[in-house]
């Protein structure tokens, strides 16, 4: 399911968060508010942490990570890093990326399998990506956008990508990720899409601004809906036609 | 879109997959704002700035539309003028992009106007949309400051006073017909007659110039301008006067007998004083009758040295001609300029007022000799029994004195009257000021005119319908002057009166 949260006031949200299947990053914010979002709906399953880096709380546009492990920038501190690494689960590796475009989450976007990375990204960050995460890496742009990381957000289930993708571009990263892709906006119409959105496997959290219409395309793309169609005809099927028969 | 295929170079159309609108969901093209118009129109209304309803500002006096802050301008229904000024009346027409403007019919009797605009506007994400809409402007009567002066009757600026000094009207006959024909009282707000003349008032001082102007070309005269303050304010330093124009006009006129000082009479080509004047024009034209001598008389130069009038037309009495001798060219005294249009003759002439009384006849030379014979009447002015006060006339040798001066001949005045098939324009209202003295003074004007081609050439005359079909009643015509037919202009029978349509209104 998919729900709707402010940073303190700001739609933005993907700013301020990193979540994985493993674990959630959260900013630090002024108030809890944001945080108890993230708390009180995954808080019981994966670890949900405050988190800075580099000083800074833009922490969603700073890191990249899945359920495998996380890449920091260097400018990272190491008590920031210690801190991280405490709170994580330790099956998750954790390093900081010698890489000229320190906004990681920008230039990189993945899931637990593949990852679409900046064209002009390090070869070495790429090999570390690889080691860490686990992933099989693409170098592409989305939309003729060479930021993948702000604009395409996927996970093992499906992505979106920005309203302006050809229906070519869809169909190749479509096959190049193994997931189905669809355009599609957050916000009320914003094409930023990693910026308003991030999500896991089983959940995600938009901008408050988003629309039912945006927050629907999501849930279905996602398979994040409570009552898909598929369970009435997988599980309940036979059951209710033994009844009735 | 189009995007120019850099390889092959063949537009193309690129294929975007349709999303869904962010507020419906409805399936459509990606655009900036990733919203189906209609949501979008929902959404942001690009006209909201712009008020739907107006005001225009209309007097009903001249017609006119105000255009702000204080323009009055003249404009149709559905005219670019009229456009132009509902468009300036929009106050948020300054943050869209106006596209299109055209006026829906209304009646004309509604008092609305409506505008139809299409207009532009860049909304978020640099998504330009376009709006039709129309706004409906009510007219409403506001009365322009210059009607509101007319209103007032307190509105002149300018005043030209034009006086004569003399015992008739005739110049003023003259003038008004001279400025009919030029419309030179275009301008005039009033016209008012004053003892010895006109006033004729104005709401710009330039105005009042032009008709200075006007009239030092056509008569002789000379002014003076005098203005009184009427207000003045201390901090922006305006100051406003009310002007006032002396014209004074020479006072010989026509059939005039003048005596000339000696030295304008030498500068005349040494002409004799004593002379008669034929005519006024811009110039004095006289004619000694003794030589056939002519001359003309500047206004500079009449001002420069001043005289009056010896003899007027109303002291001149009526002789009959006993005997006439045209004066063979030969025998004539040569001058320089002399007249070809009149013929020097001696005659022997007796008072109308003597005749079977006593046999008294004098002898005198006249230049009227082309149209007199024996019988006929004639005025002129006996100097044997005239007791003259005049600063040149006494400066005259008694030998150079004639005994009479003849000046015109009479004709049968209500023969002549009955016979005339035309007439002129009048200023509005003129007619219904005439006096019996005055409509005497008018007839003679008439006269005048038929007497003398070059009068007529500044004047308009008009074919009289009412008496045009009584032609050829009696062909017995004795000579009297007569204006031909293809002098006379056919009468335009204009909608609008001979003083213009706007003056008539503001005259008293």
């Amino acid at each position: 399911m998919a729900i709707r949260a402010q940073f303190e006031g700001n739609n933005e949200i993907g700013v301020f968060a990193k979540l994985t299947n493993n674990y959630c990053l959260v900013g630090i914010g002024g108030s809890e508010n944001f945080y108890s979002v993230f708390e009180g709906e995954i808080g019981d399953t994966i670890p949900v942490v405050h988190a800075s880096i580099a000083g800074c709380r833009v922490i969603g546009r700073m890191c990249v990570g899945n359920r495998h492990g996380l890449l920091v920038p260097n400018t990272t501190t190491d008590q920031e890093l210690q801190h991280i690494r405490n709170a994580l689960p330790d099956t998750v590796k954790i390093y900081r990326a010698e890489e000229k475009l320190s906004a990681l989450g920008n230039v990189i976007a993945c899931n637990d399998y593949v990852a679409l990375v900046h064209p002009d990204l390090d070869r070495e960050t790429e090999d570390l990506l690889v080691d860490t995460l686990n992933v099989e890496v693409f170098r592409h742009t989305v939309a003729n956008n060479v930021l993948v990381g702000s604009y395409a957000v996927f996970s093992n289930q499906g992505g979106m990508v920005p309203p302006k993708t050809s229906v070519e571009d869809l169909d190749e990263l479509s096959s190049l990720l193994q997931v189905p892709l669809v355009a599609g906006t957050v916000n009320r119409g914003s094409e930023v899409l990693a910026a308003g959105l991030v999500v896991n496997d089983w959940m995600a959290v938009c901008g408050h601004d988003t629309t039912s219409t945006e927050v629907s395309v999501m849930e279905s793309i996602f398979k994040l809906s409570d009552h898909e169609p598929s369970q009435i005809q997988t599980q309940m099927r036979d059951s209710l036609v033994d009844t009735l028969s | 879109m189009e995007y120019i295929d850099d390889a092959s170079g063949i537009a193309r159309q690129q294929q975007y997959s349709l999303i869904s609108c962010c507020r419906c969901g409805l399936q459509i093209e990606p655009n900036p704002t990733n919203m189906c118009v209609d949501c979008l129109r929902s959404d942001v209304d690009i006209t909201e700035d712009i008020p739907k309803t107006s005001a225009l500002s209309f007097c009903r006096g001249c017609e006119r539309y105000l255009q702000p802050p204080n323009q009055w301008i003249k404009a149709g229904l559905e005219s670019r003028e009229l456009l132009s000024i509902c468009l300036k009346k929009l106050k948020g027409l300054t943050k869209v992009k106006l596209v299109d403007a055209g006026f829906v019919w209304t009646e004309p009797h509604s008092m609305r106007v409506k505008v139809k605009l299409t207009v532009q506007k860049e909304v978020m994400n640099a998504a330009v949309l376009q709006q039709v809409f129309v706004v409906e402007y009510v007219v409403q009567p506001h009365m322009c400051d210059d009607c509101h002066r007319v209103e007032a009757k307190d509105f002149w600026r300018a005043v030209v006073q034009i006086r004569q000094k003399s015992d008739h009207k005739k110049t003023f006959f003259y003038l008004e017909q001279l400025i009919l024909k030029h419309k030179a009282h275009r301008s005039t707000v009033n016209i008012k007659p004053m003892a010895d003349g006109l006033d004729f008032f104005f709401t710009k001082q330039d105005d009042a110039k032009k008709l200075v102007e006007f009239l030092s070309a056509y008569v002789p005269s000379r002014y003076v301008t005098g203005k009184e303050l009427v207000s003045h304010d201390i901090r922006n330093n305006k100051f406003t006067y009310k002007y006032t124009f002396s014209v004074e006009i020479v006072p010989i006129c026509k059939d005039h007998i003048i005596c000339l000082p000696q030295k304008t009479a030498q500068q005349m080509g040494s002409i004799s004083p004593l002379v008669i004047v034929q005519r006024v024009t811009q110039t004095i034209h006289v004619i000694d009758p003794h030589t056939l001598q002519v001359g003309e008389l500047s206004s500079a130069n009449y001002w420069r040295q001043p005289f009056t009038a010896l003899v007027s037309p109303k002291q001149l009495i009526e002789f009959m001609v006993m005997e006439i001798d045209i004066v063979p060219d030969r025998d004539r005294p040569f001058r320089p300029r002399m007249s070809t249009k009149h013929g020097l003759a001696d005659v022997y002439v007796a008072r109308m007022s003597d005749l079977g009384v006593n046999e008294q006849q004098f002898h005198c030379r006249t230049h009227l000799g082309h149209i007199l014979k024996v019988g006929d009447t004639v005025l002129g002015f006996d100097f044997t029994n005239a007791n003259l006060n005049h600063q040149h006339f006494e400066k005259m040798k008694t030998d150079r004195i004639p005994d009479v001066m003849l000046v015109k001949k009479v004709f049968d005045n209500a023969r002549r009257m009955r016979r005339r098939k035309w007439r002129l324009q009048r200023f509005d209202g003129a007619q219904d000021l005439d006096t019996e003295s005055m409509t005497k003074d008018y007839n003679d004007f008439l006269d005048d005119l038929e007497e003398d081609q070059g009068l007529r050439e500044n004047v308009n005359i008009y074919k009289d319908p009412t008496k045009i079909t009584v032609e050829s009643e009696d062909t017995d015509d004795e000579g009297i002057p007569q204006i031909s037919l293809q002098e006379m202009l056919e009468d335009l029978h204009l909608t609008e009166d001979a003083t213009g349509g706007e003056g008539a209104d503001m005259m008293e």
